[in-house]
C-alpha cells in the first residue's frame, strides 16, 4: 500500500520536525529585552522562555528538579545544629532521590536528543535563591519547613504536568515514578514539622468535591512560585501545553 | 445533520460548550479522524458519544479498559477504607497519637471512593457500598492478630496502601486520553503515596517503641524499620514470610500493563532502568557523593499490572466478598 506508507512517513517528518522546533524556541528565547508584548517580561528582565511539548514540560521539570537539589545542597552543606540523626539521615535521602531524578533528566534530554546541549546550558544557568524569610536553613524548623514547600510544590507541580505529556509509554511513567517518591518526601517532610500533617488540608483537600484529591498547579501557576526564586530571571512557559 | 450548527445552538445557551469537550480543536480532530468515512447513518451514535464525553461521565459511555482499571481502584479503596475503619472502631488497637492521622486517611479514601464512583457512574461494578464483611483482613489466617497487635496492623496497612500506589501507576497510562479521570487518578495516586510514607514512618517508631517520634530507618531491618520510601525490594515488606500468605509480591516484578499496542513491563521496586537509562550508572553526583543502587531504587516508584494487583488482594478477601466478584480475574 504505497499510498498509506507514503502518507505515514509524512506524518512522521512533520512529527519530527515540530519536535525540533519546540526545542530551538527554548534556545532562541532567552531573552533579554522584550518591549510591549504583555506576556514577555518586561524591558530589560532576563528571561527564560521554555519550549513546547514534552521537551518543553521536562525542561520544566528539570528546574524543579534544580530549586530543589540546590536548597538541599545548601542546607546538608553544614547541617543546622539542632537537626537529629534520623532528620539528617532522611534530608540525605532526599537530596539523593531529587540528584538522581534531576540527572535522569538530563541523560533523557541528551540520549533522546529531545532537548538540545545549549538549551540545557541555559536550563542549568538559572540560579535559584532561597531568601532566609522562607528558607531559614539555620535551624531544623526552617530546614524542614523550606524542605516541605519545595516537596509539595513538586508534588502539585508533577500532578499536574504528567497529563500533558504526549509520550503515554516513555515519559509518562517516567514521571509517575518521580510523583509518587515526590508525595513520599512531601508527606515525611510535613510529618518532620508537625507530626500527623502528612496530608494536611493545605496540601490534600478534607472537604467538597475534591476531598481526598492532592492539590494541582499548571506549569503557569508553578513557574510563578518558581519565579520568586530565580534572582530575577522570569522563567514562562507559553508554548508549554495546556490540555 | 449539521453538527457545526448544532454546538453553535448549544453555545448561545451554554457558552462553555467549547470548553466541555477535551478542546474545541480536539473535538473536531476526534470527529473528522473518525468520520470521513462514516456514513450518515452512524453519525448519531458518533455525536452521542462525544457528547457524553463532554457532559460528564456515569453515562454508561467510558471505554472498557478505563472502566476496568477504575473498577480495580474502587475495589483497592473499599479494601483500604473499610480496614482503617474497622482500625478505628477496634478500642486500644491504634495508638492515641495515631487517631488523628488514621482518620484523615480513612476520610481520604472515602474521598476517593465518591470521586471514582462519580466517574463510573453505572458503569461501578456495583451500586452498593462494599461492606467490612467482604473482606478478611487475616490474608487467609497469615495476619491473625490484624486487629489486636498494633505492629502487625501498621504492616499490614503498609503492604495494602503500596500495592495501591503500584496499582495506580499500572493503570494511570491506560486513562491517558480521558485527562479529567487521569487528572483525579493522578491525585489520589499521591495521596496513597503520602498515606504510605506515613504509615512507614510511624512503623520504624512502632518498631522501636517510640510513637510519635521520628525513628531512623534501619537499612538492616527494613522489614519492620523501613524508610518512608521503597528501598530496593524492601527486603520482602513488613512481612516476607508469612503463610500462607506473605508481602512479597508487592514489591516483587508483575507482569505487562498494555497501553494501546505497546507493553510495559511492571519491573520489581529495586529496578534502576527507566526511560530506558540506569538511573544509577547514568547519573552524576555531585563531588563526594555516591549513587548507590539503593538510592536509586528508592527515586523511582514501579507500576503494577492489575492482574498481579488482583491476585495479591484476592488474598484478602472473604467468601461474601468472592461472592461480589471482588477482585475476579
Amino acid at each position: 500500500m504505497p499510498e498509506a506508507s507514503s502518507l505515514s512517513t509524512a506524518a512522521l517528518s512533520r512529527r519530527t520536525f515540530l519536535g525540533s522546533a519546540g526545542v530551538l524556541t527554548a534556545t532562541a528565547m532567552l531573552l533579554t529585552a522584550c518591549g510591549d508584548d504583555p506576556v514577555k517580561p518586561a524591558t530589560g528582565t532576563p528571561g527564560l522562555e521554555l519550549g513546547s511539548g514534552d521537551a518543553g514540560l521536562l525542561s520544566y521539570v528539570f528546574l524543579l528538579k534544580r530549586f530543589a537539589t540546590g536548597f538541599y545542597q545548601a542546607a546538608l552543606t553544614t547541617p543546622a545544629a539542632d537537626l537529629t540523626a534520623a532528620d539528617l539521615a532522611i534530608l540525605r535521602d532526599v537530596n539523593r532521590h531529587e540528584i538522581i531524578h534531576r540527572e535522569m533528566l538530563v541523560q533523557v534530554f541528551q540520549k533522546n536528543s529531545l532537548v538540545d546541549a545549549p538549551t540545557i546550558g541555559l536550563l542549568q544557568g538559572v540560579a535559584f535563591t532561597y531568601p532566609t524569610a522562607t528558607f531559614t536553613i539555620t535551624t531544623r524548623q526552617g530546614v524542614l519547613a523550606g524542605a516541605r514547600l519545595i516537596e509539595d510544590l513538586s508534588v502539585a507541580a508533577l500532578a499536574g504536568t504528567a497529563k500533558l505529556v504526549t509520550s503515554s509509554v516513555v515519559y509518562f511513567p517516567l514521571l509517575m515514578k518521580m510523583l509518587a517518591v515526590d508525595s513520599r518526601h512531601a508527606a515525611t517532610m510535613r510529618d518532620l514539622v508537625q507530626p500527623g500533617s502528612f496530608a494536611g488540608p493545605d496540601a490534600v483537600a478534607s472537604t467538597g468535591s475534591q476531598a481526598g484529591l492532592n492539590q494541582i498547579l499548571t506549569p503557569a501557576a508553578a513557574l510563578t512560585e518558581l519565579n520568586k526564586y530565580t534572582n530575577g530571571v522570569i522563567l514562562t512557559g507559553n508554548s508549554l501545553p495546556t490540555t | 445533520m449539521d453538527l457545526f450548527k448544532i454546538i453553535s445552538d448549544i453555545e448561545k445557551v451554554d457558552p462553555e460548550v467549547y470548553e466541555r469537550f477535551d478542546t474545541r480543536r480536539r473535538a473536531f480532530k476526534h470527529l473528522t479522524g473518525l468520520g470521513q468515512k462514516l456514513t450518515a447513518a452512524a453519525l448519531p451514535g458518533l455525536v452521542g458519544a462525544l457528547f457524553n464525553k463532554a457532559y460528564g461521565q456515569g453515562t454508561g459511555s467510558l471505554p472498557a479498559d478505563v472502566v476496568a482499571v477504575l473498577n480495580l481502584a474502587l475495589q483497592l479503596e473499599y479494601l483500604e477504607y473499610n480496614f482503617y475503619n474497622a482500625g478505628l472502631n477496634t478500642p486500644g488497637l491504634i495508638p492515641a497519637s495515631e487517631v488523628a492521622a488514621i482518620t484523615t486517611i480513612r476520610n481520604d479514601e472515602a474521598g476517593h471512593i465518591k470521586v471514582l464512583r462519580q466517574a463510573l457512574g453505572n458503569q461501578a461494578f456495583s451500586q452498593s457500598d462494599v461492606p467490612v464483611t467482604a473482606f478478611d483482613y487475616t490474608g487467609q489466617g497469615s495476619f491473625p492478630d490484624w486487629n489486636t497487635n498494633t505492629a502487625k496492623y501498621f504492616g499490614v496497612a503498609q503492604s495494602f496502601v503500596d500495592t495501591g500506589v503500584r496499582a495506580y501507576k499500572g493503570g494511570a497510562p491506560i486513562l491517558i486520553n480521558n485527562k479529567d479521570i487521569l487528572q483525579a487518578a493522578l491525585n489520589i495516586h499521591s495521596v496513597e503515596a503520602r498515606h504510605s510514607s506515613h504509615i512507614r514512618t510511624v512503623r520504624r517508631a512502632l518498631a522501636s517503641n517510640a510513637v510519635g517520634t521520628i525513628v531512623a530507618a534501619d537499612p538492616n531491618d527494613l522489614n519492620n524499620k523501613p524508610k518512608s520510601w521503597i528501598s530496593g525490594q524492601d527486603n520482602g515488606g513488613a512481612a516476607p514470610n508469612a503463610t500462607p500468605v506473605n508481602t512479597r509480591p508487592v514489591y516483587a516484578a508483575g507482569g505487562v500493563v498494555t497501553v494501546g499496542s505497546t507493553p510495559l513491563p511492571s519491573p520489581a521496586e529495586d529496578n534502576l532502568m527507566h526511560a530506558q537509562f540506569n538511573a544509577q550508572t547514568g547519573s552524576t553526583a555531585p563531588t563526594g557523593l555516591t549513587i548507590t543502587p539503593a538510592a536509586a531504587s528508592e527515586a523511582f516508584d514501579e507500576p503494577l499490572d492489575a492482574a498481579t494487583v488482583k491476585t495479591i488482594a484476592r488474598n484478602f478477601r472473604s467468601a461474601a466478598g468472592a461472592a461480589l466478584g471482588l477482585f475476579n480475574p
